[in-house]
């Protein structure tokens, strides 16, 4: 018996395994990754609000954790995120925009911890992404999300996928501070208003079925919980001092998602359909983006885009895009340095207001990425939202390093 | 008698021309019929390879002779009478490390392909149009890269030629669908194996646009022959884009699950 398992022991072919398991596991293991960047921002108007300033700097890092064990059938990532800004407090703010565990089975997958996931097909407004909450103070584009914790079961059928997700934690969204620039000076995040008793610990419910049938994508969610969009409800404080307190409302949302490739046109479409105790409201972004491969008879590449929003609730209502018209192009010279410009444009045809973006970025040498952004709001109502942006008008520049 | 001369030399003319008409049409389907043969007999000698994983480098030169690499992995599934699926993920340049890309190629129609993009945790549909754009960069383009399939072509056999001591038959190709990037494409086919050794790329005004060759060809599964190397010339540009292959595996097990959306967001 004790022969047998010296045997055992001393099999090279067993040693090697082990040994060879062991460090292959350890080679799959273990992964870090992410980026550092400096970014300033250059107003030219003067601003608003004195407490504001004229050029503000800022610094971010963001590293990636992975690890990876059970032949890739387990994962863990890790990805903290912090931004240090030279005036404003509430753009000096740390998240972790996950910290979730992937175990894969045969055909599902279930996802716990800190997460971001994004729904929707559209390029200018995300109106059925509503799982994370928008970290508003990185940009005002709102693509950068807060990390929301998460329980999603994600089932592969025949007729698509399904996720389930539940919710168990709120978070609040994030707005630039009093020194803060683009921002509104008034908005205090330290006051939230909750709908809900429960306030941030209301448990949310959301649902999505997705699906590829050819050329056709299509989604349907349904979301239940604390609307990840407040409305800003001003309170006099004194005579002079009007601050806006952030509003939460408890939501019922259903969304579709339709996805057309048509030659080389993309036909999108996002509706929802919100429930709520003020006012009930249905809501649509849709358009068209238009591809030419090749231009000039080089390797860039030029994409046309048109969306138009609309929401039921008109100018009264809380959207900024209720009745908008946007017009895009993206050009990808597909060289060495992927160099990529994009441009767009956003008019509100009931408040005749523009915001123009432009966005310009080249990889420089391996590791280093630089963009220069521009952003300019024209704006002459009152009562538009984008009047609080009127003088913030900017260029941003940004350089990244890649580890 | 002088009617029915004429009558004779009338028909024996007619003949003789009918004859000099039908000639290069038998012999112009005797080129396609051959031209299908040999590409039929490529394909089908390489079915059955199941599933294949790679890891690849590309190598991308512009005019000046500057150099930028791309890493990249590979993993690939062949389907039952359809186009095979891929699942590409980037490892570098480190800002579109993670970036994934999925592709479901049909024999016809259009090619269904997804990119995920990590930072926004979005999968983006590409517009299927984009054959003829450009890969990362590089001087292949989407159709470039996607699985052979008979289908797509219709054939003119030309000649044998040796190419890197190699007896080839030369076949022309002409792409069926009209949003090809290309007039046409002049492949080299080994005799002895059907390996392809080169083609060579002709643009919508059929002139030489660029050369593909390949080398370090290993045989995999005692079956499929598979090239290390693959070097991609533009003559128009003067640019240029190797791709190598490393670590090439084939039949590993891999499933249909593993090129869905959902593998599609967990590639990294």
């Amino acid at each position: 018996m004790q022969k047998i398992q010296k045997k055992w022991f001393h099999h090279p072919t067993m040693f090697c395994l082990l040994v060879g398991h062991f460090f292959s596991a350890q080679a799959n293991e273990f992964e870090v990754r992410g980026n550092i960047e400096i970014q300033g921002r250059f107003f030219y108007e003067d601003p608003l609000s004195a407490s504001q300033h004229d050029n503000q700097l800022s610094m971010a890092a963001a590293p990636e954790f992975f690890w990876n064990w059970n032949d890739d059938r387990d994962s863990l990532e890790f990805v903290p995120s912090a931004r240090v800004d030279q005036y404003d407090d509430e753009r000096t703010h740390m998240d972790i925009r996950e910290l979730s565990w992937v175990h894969v089975g045969d055909d599902w997958e279930t996802r716990i911890g800190i997460r971001r996931d994004f729904w929707g097909v559209t390029e200018f407004q995300h109106l059925v992404d509503i799982v994370n909450q928008s970290d508003s103070v990185e940009d005002v584009d709102n693509e950068d999300k807060l990390g929301q914790p998460m329980i999603n079961l994600s089932l592969v059928k025949d007729y698509g996928i399904f996720d389930i997700y539940v919710l168990p934690y709120f978070r609040e969204r994030t707005f630039a501070g009093p020194e803060g620039r683009p921002g509104i000076p008034y908005v205090n995040t330290d006051r939230p208003i909750y709908e809900s008793s429960e306030e941030e610990n209301h448990v949310d419910i959301a649902l999505r079925w997705s699906h590829s049938i050819d050329d056709i994508d299509v989604a349907l969610s349904w979301f239940e919980g604390t609307s990840r969009a407040p409305i800003l409800i001003p309170e006099i404080i004194n005579v002079s001092d009007v601050e806006l307190r952030p509003y939460y409302q408890q939501v019922s949302q259903l969304g579709i998602e339709l996805q057309a490739n048509l030659e080389a046109s993309l036909l999108k479409l996002e509706m929802i359909h919100n429930q709520n105790n003020i006012e009930d409201y249905w809501a649509l972004q849709g358009g068209i983006e238009y591809s030419q491969y090749g231009i000039f008879d080089s390797n860039a590449d030029l994409g046309w885009l048109v969306e138009y929003a609309w929401d039921e609730r008109g100018e009264d209502g809380d959207s900024t895009f209720q009745n908008d018209l946007f017009f895009g192009n993206r050009l990808a010279l597909n060289d060495v340095d992927s160099t990529e410009v994009l441009f767009g444009l956003s008019y509100d045809l009931d408040h005749k207001s523009t915001t123009v973006l432009l966005e310009a970025s080249k990889r420089v040498g391996e590791n280093v990425k630089v963009s220069i952004d521009g952003r300019f709001f024209e704006s002459d109502e009152l009562d538009d939202p984008l009047f609080l942006f009127r003088r913030d008008d900017h260029i941003q520049l940004t350089v990244q390093y890649y580890y | 008698m002088k009617q029915l001369t004429k009558k004779l030399r009338v028909f024996t003319g007619v003949a003789f021309a009918t004859t000099l008409l039908l000639s290069p049409l038998v012999n112009a389907g005797e080129a396609e019929n051959k031209g299908l043969t040999i590409s039929k007999e490529t394909k089908e000698r390489d079915l059955g390879w199941t599933d294949s994983k790679t890891e690849l480098e590309m190598i991308l030169k512009n005019q000046h002779g500057q150099t930028s690499t791309r890493k990249m992995r590979l993993k690939s599934i062949e389907q039952q009478n359809d186009g095979d699926k891929s699942l590409t993920v980037f490892d570098s340049p480190r800002d579109v490390k993670g970036t994934s890309f999925l592709s479901f190629s049909h024999l016809e129609g259009n090619d269904d392909q997804w990119l995920y993009l990590p930072a926004l945790k979005r999968v983006k549909r590409i517009s299927s149009r984009n054959k003829s754009g450009s890969f990362m960069g590089s001087e292949f383009s989407f159709e470039d890269l996607t699985s052979f399939e008979v289908e797509k072509y219709t054939y003119e056999y030309v000649k044998e030629e040796v190419v890197d001591g190699e007896n080839c038959w030369v076949v022309i190709q002409f792409p069926t669908d009209k949003h090809s990037g290309y007039k046409k494409r002049i492949v080299w086919i080994d005799q002895s194996e059907y390996r392809t050794r080169k083609t060579e790329f002709y643009d919508r005004k059929d002139s030489l646009l660029k050369t593909l060759t390949f080398s370090g060809f290993n045989q995999y599964a005692d079956k499929h022959w598979r090239p290390l190397k693959m070097e991609m010339i533009n003559h128009q540009s003067g640019k240029s884009t190797i791709l190598s292959y490393s670590g090439y595996e084939l039949k590993t097990g891999l499933d249909n699950k593993d090129f869905n959306k959902n593998a599609l967001k967990r590639a990294r």
